[in-house]
């Protein structure tokens, strides 16, 4: 069963097998586990990025291809239901209406930027989508009357995913309130998406696609058109992602430039792909996971660190908080030269 | 056995549309100057957009003129291209601040010489960087552009904090020196000083450019590099050595094209390379990756298109470029003028 549910695609590695399960199990009973508001935040915050970066290593892992407008995918999601919840009746209707606009909208972007560019040469797509990318997160915070511009958009979603609904008293010390259901909501939706993304590289179709990564010259020779199998892939990631994005903008309540366009985001994409591992989406997970709790805690240790080498010159600078990119820089920069294959591919090899 | 194909040689003289060909993208500069002159009521507006136009398109030619060659010589793309403008920038404005008394006197002659001393710094700083950048952060990626774009997109990320470290988070705020402050008038329009001079500076250093690349030994060898690297490295040059070269001055450019684009805004942010990569990556796309000429006609196609579609529809300003860059790929899809490669 469970060999079937991963699409024959085992972790192949004891102790990726442990972490991964000890991460399912954290994540499913999250609620339980880690009472309050912000280990549950962050445990939301985790299933989104998992999912957002496995759509990205499709892309990129997969396909071979560099995208820098991932973001600009999460985002329309996340608008798109924004935008539904705004504008609709309140309801379940509006979530659904708005992540599939979301989605195919996506896609279509995801289409159109394909074929201008893939048709080329693979290199122009990242460039391309740099470029498509900064103009609409510009042009989100320019429509300001429709997007709400800077200020992001707060809108209300169904009341059965609100704190404010309850339905019983308390569980095990937790509250049963609307807030567990939309959690649930986030969880299984990236939970179900993952695991479609890993049919997809699994199938015959993710073996054309490593296969064109490696070599697409020889792809094109043996029969494939690298083009459509690129295209195909690229509109697949795309969808993914606003789905990603919708599960997101549910969980918020709020969207905004800040939290789903920004290069930022983008930025920790590619480093949580990277120090995952590229190429298999139990990278995304690992990558994700340390990603997000270094970034919720490690700043904390960062100030603290900083604070410690007071007087000394330029140190403090450099360990300040807000510096911590820096240092994921350098760990990124490092990690693509010397563990090309990341934590996971570490793991395996291990083994 | 079949009869030999029918030789039939054609003797008439190359139509107007087939020898024009090569020429046409030469020609959609003026195009655009007499469209924007039919769009805008006013002509002393439109002599001032075009100005500024001008201007806008000479620094990006510069900024983007490094990348390009780097691409075209040795297939290395760099997306870290960006940070030598923020450097450049920095070092430059600071060089300014530090000369206070050069730039705040009244005579042009003292302020040329406090612009040109900021432009010499910034450009020895990004050239330095750009010889380190060389070394650590692309020289173990030839080859792989995946691996390329990941590792030159994480050197920008680190070269960036680094100078949030070194001069603060906070955006810094510059005056044009005393002389070239202001406006001259010029037929009814208002002519910015400083887009005077920016226009005579891009357009010495692309002609500097060009006589470098068209006249000279060296330029024989990066042209030749481009066409082909594995004849011009048998024929014992050392084509290694070119392209560092090629690296340093064209990181050494962007940091001058910092320091122009930073007088010009009158304000520099660590982030202000990164958003001026993105222009630079439209102009590179429809100039045609590799090829200098390119690079210039899509600058200043796409200065010009800003500024006009920025006083016609403002909100429109950032999707023309996109639609520029649309519109030209379906016509050429490799470029205005494509590189030969025999790679």
């Amino acid at each position: 069963m469970i060999v079937k549910l991963l699409s024959g695609d085992m972790p192949r590695s004891k102790l990726l097998s442990a972490i991964l399960l000890a991460i399912l199990i954290c994540l499913a009973f999250a609620p339980f586990i880690f009472p309050g508001v912000r280990s549950l935040d962050t445990a939301a915050r985790i299933c989104v990025f998992i999912l957002l970066v496995a759509s990205y290593d499709l892309m990129l892992g997969y396909g071979g291809i560099v995208s820098f407008a991932h973001t600009m995918f999460f985002g329309m999601g996340a608008y798109g239901v924004a935008l539904a919840c705004t504008y609709m009746e309140r309801g379940f209707g509006a979530l659904i209406v708005g992540a599939g606009a979301g989605a195919l909208l996506a896609a279509v972007v995801a289409f159109l930027i394909g074929l201008f560019s893939l048709r080329v040469r693979a290199i122009f797509f990242a460039m391309i989508t740099l470029a498509v990318a900064s103009a609409v997160a510009v042009l989100v915070s320019q429509l300001s009357g429709l997007t709400g511009g800077e200020d992001g958009l707060n809108y209300k979603i169904p009341r059965e995913l609100t704190p404010a609904f309850k339905f019983g008293s308390e569980f095990l010390g937790v509250k049963l309130n609307g807030k567990l259901l939309n959690y649930y909501v986030v969880f299984f939706g990236a939970f179900l998406l993952f695991l479609l993304l890993l049919r997809i590289v699994n199938s015959p179709f993710g073996r054309v696609l490593q296969a064109i990564r490696e070599n697409d010259f020889r792809a094109e020779a043996v029969g494939y058109r690298v083009i459509n199998y690129r295209t195909a892939a690229t509109c697949i990631s795309a969808a993914v992602a606003a789905l990603a994005g919708a599960l997101y903008a549910i969980w918020l309540r709020y969207v905004g430039p800040d939290t789903a366009l920004s290069f930022e985001i983008m930025v920790d994409i590619l480093l949580m792909v990277v120090i995952g591992g590229m190429g298999t989406m139990y990278g995304a997970v690992i990558g994700a996971v340390l990603f997000v709790v270094a970034q919720n805690y490690l700043q904390e240790l960062m100030s603290v660190a900083s604070a410690a080498v007071e007087g000394i010159p330029l140190l403090p600078d450099l360990l300040s908080a807000d510096r911590w990119l820096l240092w994921l820089g350098l760990l990124f920069v490092l990690s693509v030269y010397f563990f090309p294959s990341g934590v996971v591919g570490r793991l395996r090899q291990g083994k | 056995m079949s009869a030999a194909p029918k030789h039939a040689p054609t003797m008439a003289k190359a139509s107007v549309m087939e020898r024009l060909g090569p020429w046409l993208p030469m020609l959609l500069v003026p195009v655009i100057m007499v469209l924007g002159l039919l769009a805008i009521p006013s002509t002393s507006s439109w002599l001032t957009l075009t100005v500024s136009g001008l201007a806008m398109g000479m620094m990006i030619f510069i900024m983007a003129s490094g990348m390009t060659l780097v691409f075209g010589l040795m297939d290395v793309i760099n997306f870290g291209h960006g940070v030598f403008i923020s450097v450049g920038a920095f070092v430059g404005v600071s060089v300014l601040l530090v000369l206070s008394g050069m730039t705040g006197a009244p005579s042009l002659m003292l302020n040329l010489l406090a612009i040109l001393l900021a432009i010499i710094a910034a450009a020895i700083a990004t050239g330095a960087l750009g010889w380190a950048f060389e070394r650590v952060i692309v020289k173990p990626v030839y080859g792989a552009h995946l691996k390329q774009i990941l590792v030159t997109m994480g050197g920008l990320i680190v070269v960036e904090q680094l100078i949030v470290v070194l001069w603060g988070p906070e955006e810094i705020y510059i005056l044009r020196p005393e002389s070239l402050q202001g406006a001259v008038t010029f037929a009814g329009a208002a002519l910015e000083k400083y887009r005077l001079v920016a226009v005579a500076v891009g357009l010495a250093l692309f002609l500097g450019m060009r006589y470098v690349l068209r006249s000279t030994k060296i330029g024989l060898i990066v042209r030749a590099g481009v066409e082909n690297g594995e004849m011009v490295e048998a024929l014992g040059y050392r084509l290694r050595l070119v392209f560092v070269g090629v690296f340093v001055a064209g990181s050494a450019l962007a940091g001058l094209g910092g320091v122009m684009w930073g007088l010009y805004q009158e304000v520099i942010t660590a982030h202000m390379g990164q958003q001026m990569m993105i222009l630079i990556f439209i102009v590179v796309i429809i100039g045609g990756l590799g090829s200098v000429e390119g690079c210039f006609i899509g600058a200043l196609l796409v200065g010009l298109l800003q500024n006009y579609i920025a006083f016609i529809e403002p909100k429109a300003a950032l999707i023309s470029n996109i639609a520029l860059m649309v519109a030209i790929l379906m016509w050429r899809p490799q470029g205005m003028i494509p590189v030969v490669k025999a790679k």
